[in-house]
This record gives structure tokens, C-alpha cells and sequence, in this order.
């Protein structure tokens, strides 16, 4: 990390920002490949789009040692409960980042043998589209998560947080309610 | 939905060029177009109907190097007790290639043997035994469900390679629904192991004798047989901003 | 029916063997694994399930290794774990569209789908000598710098798998050139559907020979800095040589194809026995090797390397020589209408296109609504067309019901094939050599489950 990414001010005002930054400079990826995505994920971590410039070229194969599960490919009906069990075998802090089209909504594969969506076995942090996305694409997600683990509260923050979020979700708009300008 | 009757098989240049080759087989009829079907409809469309051929059995000589390979499959059959009449159905030539005059069919031409299901393991064990067939290479069994082709509606399709002689060809084996056995070809071609199995996981073939007929691609306890012209695609309505899109066989058909 | 001869060869044994006077019989075949082996073996033999998540990078695959101390004594795949239903959805959507759809199953080698299915559909349609050389020329050029490609990610991924990284970054770093190109033809880095039954989507852009002319000393490059790398290391001959042995007579019986049956001696080659795509007027090698082991096919794949790009120089004079001439059928019933072309805007568009059907001619809207929309329509019949893919023989079996959607398409994928091998290659080694062993077949899993 440069010396842009080092802290505003050289006091630390809270411990949120702290364990952030200390969460985000150091994810590890578990490798979870499926399909085509997996090689634009590999091709991420090799030299030109090095993702060793965050810390993250160690790809965990023991999903106990990984903080990031990036679902890279489509996730067919045989293969979601492993899914699941890599993901409740990761521990916490954990994240999830669907990669490509077919992790986030099942993609161009709407039939009897894709779930549609990784979002129905486990809790998806970061959507990436993209059928495969490049890798920069992968990257500017993945600093988009960085981005959330660093602003991501804890404690007594956190459980607000989620109970802010969840009475917004509440009252929003379902999408197919979604009237007027469509952007 | 267009109606349409029993697809079959082996279609050649010759169909579209009105008047030219060999007499067409009529298999089937579309009607209308881009969807539009029956009275009420004024667009002219409706009217339009479309015959929908395929070619009949190939006669002698078949041209290349078919015809000799038929008669030593004959030959051999006859040697193992079985009439090449009984074992192989039918015989269809195609040709992706235009016809040039004198000459038989092109390099690319393909052979289609229809096999009857109890005869495929003699076929088989022939085609790869005898010198001059040795079809030493099974590239796999493929699986076809033709639903309106009564009691023929589960097929399956296995292609061979003759490696030493540079030749390729298809053999079409049928078996009804109500009773959806073949024999299995491992003995002969241990190559057809998971072609197998993938047959039976999608379409439901049985195939007696395997050593381990079971599910390869779904999970072990997946009910139906997904590749099956009744099993639906599956797939759930797509949500956008202000508007939901049905999955894909549910949409409208433009044919 | 009768049941096979006992010494009839079989891809496993025979289930007569089992049922002998006071032998339990038990079908291992799907289900949990351990449960079966805990019930018919008790506890002294270890079951290992490798995946179908394991850090062997070649997909989603599932081994079930029994091992008795180190020595595997038996090993089987499960497969299905990227199971998409990708041929049961081409039933759904019209020809031109099953491009972007078969071009998903194998994504290391994209292009091969689409050539084979494409053919297919020509072979189907009749217009196999309508289709333009300099669109078989492209044909051939697009497959082989993929064949290239995908062979990087082989030597690549299968050096990581050993632990050598190194080997793994240098084959990327070379595939990113390639990929560079795949980006200035066709738009895209991966699953490209770029070629369409008729010919190919769009014509190549203008400095495209220049851009190759430059890559190809590269790629040589790369390729003999891998070569020295691995071939002569001794860590890599000592894990590589004589592991996963299958002669020839295996390789016929299991149906295996490719770089596997090749480096047991046998130099067949579709490119060679069912040219396709102009193939028989490219001058070009098959390599072969005889020792029939990991080593031998590592040595082929990068020969094969050397060899794709030979054709590639042979592809680019071609290009020169047809510049300007067209990618697609002449027959406009068939050919996918627009020649796209990046715009002022960057958009890709054809702007003639759309001024001729918007603003000319309604007929000519109306036309290329129809061939979008509903497609052409295919006669009725069966097509068989295969090609030389990087991991053996792809064969594609489509049969039309005379309309404007195939009415099955069937892939017989090399790797799928290739897998039954794993457990001829692997039972009586070690358990390190399960891994150099299924990497050398190649297989990717995308291919295999479709």
C-alpha cells in the first residue's frame, strides 16, 4: 500500500476505522472457480492485473483461512449445497463477492440446472456483472469492497445499521413496481 | 406453437431446390409464420404453409465407399447368423456438399445406419472387428427424444471412426418409450461408458448390461430425465424495473 | 442382450466379478461415498474425496481416491458439479443464437464450440461451399492462437498445481497477449461468439496483421522460456515421467483423443483426417511422442504451440491476399445481417445498416427483423461435424426438425471423454500423481458437465 492509502491525520480516531483498514488491506481469497469467471479471476491474480497489490494474491485453499469467498462462475443445482458448506466453513469476518452474471442472477442459464443467483444459498456482499467481467472490472469490485470493509461498523453501530437497513428495504419499492425512468 | 410431425432425419441440399435430386419424404407440415396461427388473422402469414422433408432410405450404389462397406457388414452379419435385413433398418446417405456431375457423394458425406436394438452389439462388435471396417474409435452415444414418433420416440445416436481408413459413420438406434432398453456397447467400445450414463441421465435409456448405470451430470437423486422434449426448461421470470420477463419457454415463439 | 465376455474389455470391471459365492456385491456408483466403502470395506482403507473444491484449479471435479498408505487403489471422478443444461437451453433459441451459448461449455477454448457448431449448422444448411475463404481463413486463424492459449492455461495451471507458480504467471502473462488479440477481433477476451453459421461476425480490423506479426516472436519467446523452464528441471521430469501411463490400445478403447493419444504414438489429428475450414492446404505437423506419460504430453502440448503458429503465419499472407473480401455468405436469407464497426461514438454499429433499413428500404427492415427475431430455418435432418480441439476430438451431433431452432445439440466433449481415463491412469499410483495425472489430461469442467 502507498503512502496515499495511510490514514488522514496520524491519530486514529476510532477502533471502526482501524479494524477496517487493518480487515481491508489483507483479504484472502478462498478459491472457489466454477466456470469461465474462475479463469478471469486467475487471470486477476497472475502478473498484469496483479492483485497482489492488495494483498490478495494468497488464494486459500482451506476456506478456514479465508476472509473472501468470490463465487466465480455459475452455480449449478449439484453444486450449491458445497457452496454452502465452503461458506459456513469460512470464519467471521467473512464476505461474499458473486463474479459474473451468472453467480449474481443465474446469467444467461435461466433453466432447471443453474440457481439463479448465488443470493439463495449464501449472503452476497458485492454483485459483479459482466459474462466474464475483466479482470479491472473484478478489481474496482473488489476495491469497492474494500471500500465497505473499511466503512463497515461494528458493535452497537452495526446492529443499528442493520436495523436501518432492513425498515428501508421494508418500505422500498419492489423492482417490478419500478415505474418511470428506468435507469 | 407451429405444428409440426416427427422429425426423423438425413436432409440434403436437395430439399430447398424446388423440382431438383431425389423425391422428398414429407414428414411434416409448418403452417404460418412468425407466430400466427388460425382464423383471425389477417396478415397473410396464416397462409403460408411449408413441407417439411427428409430424404428416403439411400438405394444402390450408395456411391464412395459405402457401398462396400455395407456389403461386408452384410457379410459378417450373415457369418454371425444375423440377416443384414434384420439388424440394419435403413441405410441414408447425406451430403452437406453440392453434387458435381459423375461424381458420387463428397469426402464429407455421412452414412446412417438404422440399427435395430436387438442387433446394435453384433453391429457394433462387426464394424470394429473386421479388417475392413475397423471402426476402432466410438465417439460417444447421443441422445434424441422425438415425442410425436410413435413407439420410436427415444433414440440413441453413436458415431464411429475408422481411423485406418478414414472413414466415418452413424448408427440410429430407436426404442419406445414404453420400453426404453438398448443394449449397452461397453463390451465393444469401453469408450461409450459415460455416454452411456449421460444418456440415462438425460432421456432415460436404460441400458442393459452397463456395469454402472448410473446418474453423471444431475445429482444422484434428481426425479425425471431432464433432456426429454416433456421435461420443462426449468427457469423462473426474470424481474427488470417495471417489467418481468418470462423465461425462455414461456416467451413468445416467433416460428 | 447378451452380457458381455468376462475378457471383453471394459471400462470397469465387470460387476460379474463381484457376485462370486460369499463376495458382497456393492455398487459404487453415486451416493455418498464413504458410507458405501465404510459398509463394504470397513475401516482399513482411507476414502479421500479431493473437491469438488480443491485448490487443483481445473474446475469443479470430484475424486474419490480409496488409498491404502500412499497407493491409490482405487480412484473415480464425479462429475455435474457445473452442470448448466447449456444444450437443453440451445433447444430454445434460434441457430445463429446457440453460438453464444455452446461458446460457454469449454471457456478455455471458446472458439472450437462455435467453429464445430457452426459447421454443423452450414453442414445442415448445405452452404458448406458457400462460406468465404477469408472467413475459413479467419476460422482458422481465431482457433489456432486459441489452441495456443488454451495449451498456456494447461502448462500453466498444471504447474501451479505442483506448486510452481511461476509457471503459472509466465503462461498468463503469454495468454494476455493472445487474449489482446481475441479483444481487437471480436470484442471480447473470452467466450466470444464470434463465429456464426455462414461465416464470422465481423471482418478483422485493418493493422490486424501488423498486431499479429508483432505477437508472434513474442509468443515464441514465452513459449521457449516455458520450455526451459519446465522440460529440463529436474523436480518437473522426476514428478512428470512415467506417471499416468496409457498405451495405445487404452487410448482406443476409453475413446480418447488428443495430445493423450498422441504422445502414445498415434499421430491422429482431425485437422488431418476430416480437414475442415481449408485445413488440407495449411503446411503443418502433427508432433507424437511414444512414451505415453505426463512428460511426453507436456513436451506435445508445447510442440503444438509451435506448430499453431506456424499456421497462424500461413493464415496471415491469406489474410492479405483476400483483404477486402467477405466474412459472410453471400445467400441474405442466412447471413447475420450488420458488418459491425466501431463508430465516431465508439459504439458498435453499422451505420449503412441502419440507414439502408431505416431510412431505404422496408422490405429491408422487415427482412432483418425476421432474421433476428425468428431466425433462418434449417432443413430437416442430422449433422455430425467434429474438430481438432485442444483436448482431443469435439464432435457436435445436431438434428433439425426443418425450423428455426435446433432441434437437439448434442457436444461430445473431449475432456468429458477424456475423464474416464483418470481411473486407469491413476489406480495402482501414488496420491501426489493423481494430480499430475489429471492435469495432463487437461480436463475442463465446463466442457465435461455442459
Amino acid at each position: 500500500m502507498g503512502l496515499e492509502e495511510a490514514p488522514s491525520g496520524f491519530l486514529l480516531t476510532t477502533i471502526e476505522d482501524l479494524a477496517g483498514y487493518l480487515r481491508k488491506s489483507s483479504v484472502w481469497p478462498v478459491t472457489f472457480g466454477l466456470a469461465c469467471c474462475a479463469i478471469e479471476m486467475m487471470a486477476a491474480g497472475a502478473s498484469r492485473f496483479d492483485l497482489s497489490r492488495f494483498g490478495m494474491e494468497v488464494f486459500r485453499a482451506s476456506p478456514r483461512q479465508a476472509d473472501l469467498m468470490i463465487v466465480a462462475g455459475r452455480v449449478s443445482q449439484k453444486m450449491a449445497p458445497v457452496v454452502r458448506q465452503v461458506y459456513d466453513q469460512m470464519s467471521e469476518p467473512k464476505w461474499v463477492l458473486s463474479m459474473g452474471v451468472c453467480a449474481s442472477s443465474g446469467g444467461m442459464f435461466n433453466n432447471y440446472a443453474i440457481v439463479q443467483g448465488v443470493d439463495h444459498v449464501v449472503p452476497v456482499d458485492i454483485y459483479l456483472p459482466g459474462c466474464p467481467p475483466r479482470p479491472e472490472m473484478l478489481i474496482n469490485a473488489i476495491l469497492a469492497l474494500h471500500q465497505q470493509i473499511q466503512d463497515s461498523p461494528m458493535g452497537v453501530n452495526r446492529v443499528e445499521a442493520a436495523q436501518a437497513a432492513e425498515a428501508a428495504a421494508m418500505e422500498a419499492t419492489p423492482t417490478s413496481q419500478m415505474l418511470g425512468m428506468l435507469r | 406453437m407451429s405444428e409440426d410431425r416427427g422429425p426423423q432425419e438425413g436432409a440434403t441440399t436437395e430439399v430447398d431446390r424446388p423440382g431438383g435430386g431425389p423425391t422428398a419424404e414429407v414428414v411434416g407440415e409448418r403452417t404460418g409464420m412468425f407466430g400466427v396461427h388460425g382464423s383471425g388473422d389477417t396478415s397473410g402469414y396464416g397462409g403460408l404453409t411449408r413441407l417439411v422433408t427428409l430424404p428416403p432410405a439411400a438405394t444402390r450404389p450408395y456411391g464412395s465407399w459405402f457401398d462396400d462397406a455395407v456389403d461386408v457388414l452384410a457379410e459378417v452379419l450373415a457369418e454371425a447368423g444375423v440377416a443384414f435385413d434384420d439388424a440394419v433398418e435403413r441405410v441414408v446417405v447425406t451430403d452437406p456438399r453440392r453434387p458435381v456431375e459423375g461424381e458420387g457423394p463428397s469426402r464429407d458425406a455421412e452414412l446412417t445406419l438404422h440399427v435395430a436394438r436387438e442387433h446394435v452389439v453384433a453391429v457394433c462388435r462387426a464394424l470394429r472387428d473386421d479388417q475392413d471396417l475397423r471402426f476402432e474409435l466410438s465417439l460417444g452415444v447421443s441422445g434424441v427424444h422425438y415425442p410425436e414418433d410413435a413407439g420410436r420416440e427415444l433414440h440413441a445416436v453413436y458415431h464411429l471412426t475408422s481411423v485406418t481408413h478414414g472413414r466415418r459413420l452413424r448408427l440410429d438406434v430407436a426404442c419406445p418409450d414404453a420400453d426404453p432398453h438398448l443394449p449397452t456397447t461397453t463390451a465393444v467400445y469401453p469408450a461409450n461408458d459415460w455416454h452411456e450414463r449421460e444418456t440415462w441421465d438425460f432421456f432415460g435409456i436404460v441400458f442393459d448390461g452397463h456395469p454402472a448405470l448410473a446418474r453423471i451430470e444431475m445429482p444422484d437423486d434428481w426425479p425425471g430425465h431432464p433432456q426429454r422434449k416433456d421435461y420443462p426448461l426449468g427457469g423462473i421470470p426474470v424481474e427488470y424495473k417495471g417489467a418481468t420477463v418470462p423465461p425462455p419457454d414461456e416467451r413468445r415463439r416467433y416460428s | 442382450m447378451t452380457a458381455p465376455a468376462h475378457d471383453a474389455p471394459h471400462a470397469t470391471r465387470p460387476a460379474a466379478d463381484d457376485y462370486g459365492p460369499g463376495v458382497a456385491g456393492f455398487e459404487a456408483s453415486g451416493g455418498d461415498w464413504d458410507e458405501i466403502a465404510r459398509e463394504a470395506i470397513g475401516e482399513e482403507r482411507i476414502v479421500v474425496n479431493m473437491g469438488p473444491q480443491h485448490p487443483s484449479t481445473h474446475g469443479v471435479l470430484r475424486l474419490m481416491l480409496e488409498i491404502d498408505g500412499e497407493t491409490v487403489t482405487e480412484a473415480r471422478c464425479g462429475i455435474g458439479y457445473l452442470h448448466t443444461g447449456i444444450e437443453k437451453n440451445m433447444e430454445f433459441r434460434t441457430w445463429t443464437q446457440g453460438t453464444t451459448f455452446c461458446t460457454r461449455m469449454d471457456y478455455l477454448a471458446p472458439l472450437y464450440q462455435e467453429a464445430a457448431y457452426c459447421l454443423g449448422t452450414e453442414r445442415l444448411l448445405g452452404i458448406t461451399d458457400d462460406v468465404p475463404e477469408r472467413a475459413n481463413v479467419i476460422r482458422v486463424l481465431m482457433m489456432e492462437l486459441n489452441r495456443v492459449a488454451s495449451h498456456l492455461v494447461c502448462l500453466g495451471t498444471g504447474g501451479n498445481e505442483m506448486g510452481a507458480t511461476t509457471i503459472m504467471t509466465l503462461s498468463f502473462t503469454a495468454r494476455e497477449e493472445i487474449l489482446r488479440m481475441f479483444e481487437a477481433v471480436t470484442g471480447l477476451r473470452m467466450n466470444h461468439a464470434y463465429i456464426r453459421p455462414g461465416g464470422v461476425a465481423q471482418d478483422v480490423p485493418e493493422d490486424f496483421t501488423e498486431h499479429i506479426r508483432e505477437l508472434l516472436p513474442s509468443l515464441r519467446k514465452y513459449l521457449a522460456m516455458l520450455g526451459d523452464l519446465m522440460l529440463a528441471n529436474p523436480i518437473f521430469k522426476s514428478r512428470l515421467t512415467g506417471v499416468g501411463v496409457l498405451n495405445l490400445a487404452g487410448c482406443f478403447a476409453l475413446g480418447i483423443t488428443g495430445p493423450v493419444l498422441r504422445s502414445a504414438g498415434h499421430p491422429y489429428d482431425v485437422r488431418k483426417a476430416f480437414p475442415y475450414c481449408g485445413y488440407e492446404d495449411y503446411d503443418f505437423d502433427v508432433p507424437t511422442d511414444t512414451a505415453a506419460d505426463c512428460y511426453s504430453r507436456v513436451v506435445l502440448r508445447i510442440e503444438e504451440c509451435y506448430q499453431s503458429l506456424r499456421i497462424v503465419e500461413q493464415c496471415m499472407r491469406r489474410l492479405d491476399e483476400t483483404q477486402g473480401a467477405p466474412v459472410m455468405v453471400a445467400d441474405k436469407k442466412i447471413a447475420w445481417p450488420a458488418q459491425l464497426a466501431v463508430g465516431h461514438d465508439g459504439q458498435g454499429n453499422s451505420l449503412d445498416h441502419i440507414r439502408h433499413i431505416m431510412g431505404t428500404s422496408m422490405e429491408a427492415l422487415i427482412h432483418h427483423f425476421k432474421l433476428v427475431t425468428e431466425g433462418f430455418g434449417v432443413p430437416a435432418g442430422q449433422a455430425w461435424q467434429t474438430v481438432e480441439h485442444p483436448r482431443g476430438e469435439l464432435g457436435v451431433h445436431l438434428v433439425s426438425d426443418g425450423g428455426t431452432r435446433p432441434y437437439r445439440a448434442h457436444f461430445r466433449d473431449p475432456s468429458f471423454n477424456n475423464l474416464q481415463a483418470v481411473s486407469v491412469m491413476c489406480e495402482g499410483g501414488q496420491v501426489a500423481d493423481v494430480v499430475v495425472s489429471v492435469a495432463s489430461l487437461d480436463p475442463v469442467l465446463g466442457g465435461v458437465d455442459r
